[in-house]
């Protein structure tokens, strides 16, 4: 009877957070032997879905059936003793163990941790296509490789039901296709995978359908050869996209940052960075378009002085900033709006007023000599607070307390303050709802106008092409092409990123795709 | 922010009054009465010298404590107070008995003496630090040992040891270099240098609150990376902090070479680095907290000699400081997840958004406000921030 | 606590996977240890043969090196299982003299089996309280390892007082206990005897170091051995030491797999304390008479923490830390202030090697700086009678921050290790 009954059935699914509510009444429903994507913005709730579905959090309500069975699981093993197995986002690998041993941990019971289980681990090896040594430790791997072996981890657990979370981020184009055919195959042995993603053209490729959630609920299951990329763009949204675009240029001919023979080597030699040239002039907005880890975040720490180069020149205006500190490039003018703010930006257990303060310990509103201008600082945040928006019941709250978006404003509020010539942006609306993604880029767009050169590094290619005035494409450490905004399309970028775009004599990308906006690949 | 204060305030007590209870029941194992052990602990401040030498030993505590702090503020643990302060003890006391000079000039170089040895001795493990990332916890407890050893390779008769009496101490400093105390008569004499011990608290907690420096170091301590961006110098904070750290412990023995003992001698006291480390534990970093925590302390030290009078063994003073400090980290980390959690669901309820706060904050083990005593120097795992 | 924080690397939240090349390994880990083994052999024969000092090599030196190095050795292994398993454990020395205190008790009680049970006990206590701070409230464990310093100095003074005080009346001190009895491979023994006796270069080194491991051996030393080999066993070799360790390597993976972190951790430092405890029995019953004394750790627990760290957090390389730092104190009780000097001179042999194999790899940096020590030590080890007595006891202490300003970069600890792990935190 449970014969053709759906691989997972997930019914009125809520999970609360303290003050807030991350999964409400979710419905999914996933068939035998299929891809089934699970589609929606960042901070939409997939994750936590998936974190239900896995055992890794507790629903506060409804109910779960796997293979027509309701269960409940109170920890990730239950969900493995049921065929469940999630390959994670962010590798759960221990670097100092070897492959074999990260497969088999906690799956020893199955075949031990001798010359049986590396004998199995071989074999599955080779249907994931991971062509190394067991024996090897984990940290000699590559990206695409670490992946392979945190799919065979849960093959060798025996599940058949996978859920694969993101799994593109950190890949390369030809590594993702190479997924996909790895995907495909094993969906023709019964495999059924569940496939968490936001990039809507590969979830097109990969699925057989497509489950959208937005702000915490599912709003509708989607069939990816009838509906369009736009289509499903806006499920996700729930509105018509905002739009990103700047139409009137405000570049001058005045280079605010200039940068030259840039070059970032590892300690054993590998260029990191490799002989970057880049120029930004007051009012520009410079784009830099790439797949992530091809060196953009060493670019902006190397601008920021926050990597020491191992070759070259920055400058900023007239004045030669290579030697500088981060203290002193941030005094001449440049302002750092960082990819990661929970990281990079903010000072999560203190108050906001005192988040003012950091990066700006020595100069007014926020200090006075060594000492600091507690008062000052508190007014300043205040106005940051209004005129940015941040929802927030004051400023005496502590910055872990806001939402992503709120502190994110809070961030660039902070970074546009103080009239910087130079603002340098990483992601400024990653993981941000869409309304404070909107006020962001109102703000960018401000103070461009004002005179403001900025440096806008972004996964979202939308967003460059709507901000930048120009756009450079990183490849390995390298510009490979530049590209005008104005006639770019999404795709051509895309495979610019990977290395396939076509570059004419002056590094210009030739277009390829006619058709704007659309969503064919 | 009553709210807030009360929260800092009712996890020491608890602690506290937890410890108590502990030692209660391991005296009524032992046969003892706990309530004339209290008894006697309470009616000794009232007795003969008791009370100003709480307060001295407080002011040594004091100073032994805000060395730490000034380390701990930064997650950098010092553990090489006890090192630093010997010595800074020993250089102090022999380039003090060396020479004379006018009364008040003499203990200022003195001071500034001790404190240049407690700082060079910290220097070696900061060096380290930087330039080879060794990890300060290690180092500095090798620098603790091997400080007794120069310390005992000081004192001997060859070098600058003599014998007096029974004793083998320094050379005597001459008078020119006392700071006198203010006698209470049969009460006893205050230390001239606890108003060291208040100056210091002072200088700290403006040094901390109110400078760029102290931002910058606090900085440091809750998020490096965050910091680095910010253009903090992580190195230098590092060097700074280690250094003032130990310039600090090198006072630890100022009150007592020149207030009663004027020479540094072979029965110095051991373990002031542990208690100042323990005394910033239950002070949380905080220059007032640390006062009460140092002022705990020495009461329970001098307890010991009135629990003897009264037949309970004065150890048990001994288990309830050992107990205080371990419930106490353990209380402040409890009400600090308490507090996260309430003030993240008062920020949704005020603005009634489902909107997610930033996961992070939940779930990454965030740092803790200001001290680093109840958490882990800042996990900076990249994953640590879920996606909701 | 991260041993090693790599200076002027601003952590990134970077895509950039660094593959490190493949390490060339040309020589398997048992090979290595035998070689060096080897090494320091020969060298102390120089040393001995060139400086005239039998005792670097004599058999008394070796038995005083095994008596001494067993609680660094335990102390360690402590050290080993509780970091392997991320939690620092400066509570080492605490736990060690709740073990001296067990150990005492247990030996008044039922003789010195019954020490070593009660030691164990004593010291597995004082790990249960860091495992409940640390582990289930998340409580720093450089600060939790302090209190329980205290905390554990404090009970052993108190029960002190109160349970051996009258018995021996001496507040500080227990009565003595009964000892182990010792064996010796006697014919054997014998032998070597008669070839150390001779003193034949090399030949005569060799026996009386192999004689001082095999005379006057107590079972303590026996299962020491088996503890450290069994561990080895037990950490690498086994599903539980997978486990275990992953906890200290990435204890959200390990969760995610269905690992109980907690529980693990709690396994690991419990045991943890359990060995400190054992290190703190060893040193009671090695002494002479086998008493409990106030103050008798002498921070023995930390050298078995830095005996652990000079070993890379590996047993074996735990075992020769222990053994190094055991060596250069019972070469101390048994020879004297002249003998350790002579030990200068064998740093400089050491040296004198390290620069022939900077100026092979073609480092002159590195050449240059070995010279320069060499040289310096050299002259030191002329104008120098004997090293100042009061720095002996140190010889550890300085040794292990040489090993760290060198090496700390080389060292691998567990990458978790001192991280507070909070259950569900990968969600």
């Amino acid at each position: 009877m449970t014969e053709h009954a759906d691989a997972v059935v997930l019914k009125g699914i809520t999970k609360r957070f303290p003050g807030v509510v991350a999964n409400s009444d979710v419905h999914l429903t996933v068939r035998r032997a299929e891809v089934h994507a699970l589609c929606g913005e960042n901070g939409a709730g997939k994750s936590t879905l998936m974190k239900i579905l896995y055992g890794m959090q507790q629903p506060d309500e409804g109910t779960i059936h796997v293979n027509g069975e309701q269960v409940r699981f109170r920890s990730p093993s239950d969900a493995i003793r049921a065929g469940i197995g999630m390959v994670h986002q962010h590798f759960m690998l221990a670097d100092n163990l070897t492959v074999m041993e990260n497969v088999v941990l906690g799956a020893e019971g199955l075949h031990g941790i001798g010359a049986k289980a590396r004998a199995r681990v071989r074999a599955l090896a080779e249907q994931t296509g991971l062509d190394v040594d067991p024996g090897v430790l984990v940290e000699r791997l590559g990206v695409a490789d670490r992946q392979r072996v945190e799919i065979l981890k849960v093959l060798y657990r025996g599940a058949k039901i996978v859920i694969l979370d993101e799994p593109t981020a950190v890949l390369v184009p030809q590594e993702v296709d190479e997924l996909f055919e790895t995907l495909r195959a094993m969906r023709g042995e019964g495999y059924t995978f569940l496939f968490i993603s936001h990039k809507l053209d590969e979830v097109r490729s990969i699925a057989d359908r497509i489950t959208v959630i937005r702000r915490g609920t599912t709003v509708g299951t989607a069939d990816p050869r009838t509906v369009t990329t736009r289509q499903l763009a806006e499920m996700m949204v729930g509105s018509e996209l905002p739009s990103p675009e700047t139409r009137t240029s405000t570049v001058t001919d005045r280079p605010v940052l200039t940068v030259s023979g840039l070059t970032l080597r590892t300690d054993d030699g590998r260029p990191l960075l490799d002989r970057l040239d880049l120029t930004v002039h007051a009012g520009e907005v410079v784009g830099i378009a790439g797949v992530e880890g091809n060196g953009q975040t060493e670019l902006v720490e190397a601008i920021m002085g926050m990597r020491r180069l191992s070759e070259g020149r920055v400058r900023l205006g007239d004045r030669d900033l290579t030697r500088a500190g981060t203290l002193e490039r941030r005094e001449a003018g440049i302002g750092y709006v960082p990819e990661d703010r929970t990281r990079h930006g903010l000072l999560l257990t203190q108050p906001l007023w005192a988040n003012r303060i950091l990066g700006y310990q020595t100069r007014r509103p926020t200090a006075r000599g060594a000492l600091l201008d507690l008062a000052g600082a508190r007014a300043d945040t205040e106005r940051i607070v209004r005129d940015f928006d941040v929802r927030t019941p004051g400023i005496e709250v502590t910055a872990g307390s806001l939402s992503g978006g709120n502190q994110q404003k809070l961030v660039v509020g902070r970074e546009l303050s103080g009239d910087p010539v130079l603002l340098i942006a990483s992601h400024p609306t990653r993981g941000v709802d869409v309304g404070a993604q909107a006020g962001i880029w109102d703000h960018i767009r401000h103070a461009r106008a004002r005179g403001l050169a900025v440096l806008l590094v972004s996964a979202d290619l939308d967003e460059l092409i709507g901000l930048s005035d120009s756009i450079k494409v990183m490849l390995r450490g390298r510009f490979v092409a530049d590209a005008d905004p104005a006639t770019v399309t999404p795709q051509d970028l895309g495979s610019a990123m990977t290395g396939a775009g076509h570059v004419d004599e002056e590094g210009n990308l030739v277009a390829e795709h006619t058709e704007p906006g659309g969503g064919e690949r | 922010m009553i709210a807030r204060l009360r929260g800092t305030v009712v996890a020491p007590l608890l602690a506290i009054v937890f410890s108590a209870l502990l030692c209660a029941v391991a005296l009524i194992i032992s046969g003892a009465n706990p309530a004339s052990a209290m008894a006697a602990m309470v009616r000794q401040v009232g007795q003969s010298t008791v009370a100003v030498d709480i307060l001295n030993g407080a002011a040594v505590y004091y100073i032994a404590a805000l060395a730490v702090a000034i380390g701990f503020q930064m997650n950098l643990f010092n553990i090489g107070v006890e090192g630093q302060y010997r010595i800074g003890a020993i250089i102090a006391a022999i380039v003090g008995g060396a020479f004379v000079l006018p009364p008040v000039l003499h203990a200022l170089v003195i001071v500034i003496v001790a404190a240049l040895a407690g700082a060079g001795w910290a220097a070696l493990p900061a060096f380290l630090k930087v330039t080879r990332g060794v990890n300060e916890v290690i180092s500095t407890i090798m620098m603790n040992a091997i400080a007794f050893g120069v310390a005992a390779w000081l004192m001997r008769r060859d070098n600058f040891g003599q014998l007096i009496g029974n004793n083998v101490t320094t050379k005597p400093i001459a008078e020119s270099g006392w700071v006198p105390g203010l006698s209470l008569g049969s009460r006893g004499t205050i230390f001239g240098l606890v108003l060291l011990a208040v100056a210091l608290g002072i200088g700290y907690g403006f040094l901390m609150n109110r400078t760029r420096f102290g931002f910058e170091l606090r900085a440091s301590g809750e998020s490096p990376t965050a910091a680095s961006a910010g253009g903090v110098n992580a190195k230098k904070m590092v060097v700074i902090a280690m250094l003032l750290s130990g310039a600090v412990a090198g006072l630890i023995a100022m009150p007592e070479i020149l207030g009663r003992d004027h020479a540094y001698t072979l029965n110095f006291a051991q373990g002031y680095g542990l208690t100042g480390i323990a005394i910033t534990l239950l002070g949380r970093n905080h220059p007032v907290g640390i006062a009460f925590g140092a002022l705990l302390w020495a009461f329970l030290d001098k307890s010991a000699l009135a629990l003897d009078n009264v037949g309970v063994p004065r150890e048990i003073a001994l288990i309830m400081q050992g107990s205080i400090v371990i419930s106490v980290v353990i209380a402040y980390e409890i009400v600090r997840r308490v507090e996260l959690t309430a003030e993240q669901r008062r920020v949704g309820r005020q603005l009634g958004t489902a909107e997610a706060p930033a996961p992070a904050t939940v779930t990454a083990g965030a740092p803790p406000p200001g001290p680093p005593d109840a958490a882990a120097p800042s996990d900076d795992r990249p994953d640590s921030g879920g996606r909701a | 606590m991260t041993m090693v924080d790599v200076p002027g690397t601003p952590s990134t939240g970077g895509a950039v996977t660094m593959t490190p090349p493949p390490r060339r390994r040309v020589l398997p880990g048992w090979a290595v240890y035998v070689i060096g083994i080897g090494l320091v052999v020969v060298m102390l024969a120089t040393t001995s043969y060139l400086t005239g000092k039998p005792a670097l090599t004599s058999s008394s030196t070796m038995q005083n090196t095994v008596l001494l190095a067993l609680p660094i050795l335990l102390a360690g292994l402590g050290g080993l299982w509780a970091e392997r398993a991320g939690v620092v454990n400066i509570g080492l020395e605490g736990m060690m003299i709740m073990g001296t205190w067990g150990a005492a008790w247990g030996g008044l009680h039922g003789g010195p089996w019954m020490a070593v049970l009660c030691g164990m006990i004593g010291g597995a206590l004082g790990g249960a309280v860091h495992a409940v701070a640390t582990v289930t409230f998340g409580v720093n464990q450089i600060v939790s390892g302090v209190a329980i310093n205290l905390l554990g100095a404090g009970i052993a003074k108190y029960l002190s007082t109160l349970i051996f005080f009258p018995l021996s009346s001496n507040p500080r001190e227990s009565p003595s206990v009964e000892r182990f009895d010792t064996f010796s491979a006697q014919p054997f023994s014998d032998w070597l005897l008669d070839l150390e006796r001779e003193q034949r270069v090399g030949i005569s080194d060799v026996a009386g170091l192999l004689r001082g491991m095999i005379t006057g051996v107590s079972p303590m030393v026996m299962i020491s051995v088996v503890l450290l080999v069994g561990s080895f066993f037990v950490l690498w070799h086994t599903r539980f030491g997978l486990r275990l360790r992953s906890c200290g390597e990435n204890p959200i993976a390990a969760e995610s797999l269905g690992v109980n972190v907690y529980l693990h951790k709690y396994i690991a430092v419990v045991a943890s304390g359990g060995f400190a405890g054992l290190g703190g029995a060893a040193l009671v019953l090695g002494s002479n008479p086998a008493i409990y004394a106030e103050g008798q750790t002498g921070g023995r627990g930390f050298i078995g923490l830095a005996a652990m760290i000079f070993g890379n957090w590996r047993p074996g390389g735990l075992l020769a830390g222990a053994g190094l730092f055991g060596y250069a104190d019972g070469l101390r009780l048994s020879a004297g202030a002249t003998t350790v000097h002579a030990l200068l001179y064998g740093a400089v042999l050491i040296l004198g090697l390290a620069v022939l194999w900077q100026l092979y790899k073609r480092r002159w940096v590195g050449a240059g700086t070995a010279a320069l020590a060499a040289v310096g030590l050299y002259v030191i080890y002329l104008y120098t009678e004997e090293l100042p007595r009061e720095f002996l006891p140190y010889t550890p202490h300085i040794i292990t921050l040489v090993v760290l300003a060198l090496a700390a970069q080389r060292l691998r600890m567990p990458a978790a290790d001192g991280i507070v792990y909070r259950r569900g935190s990968g969600a």
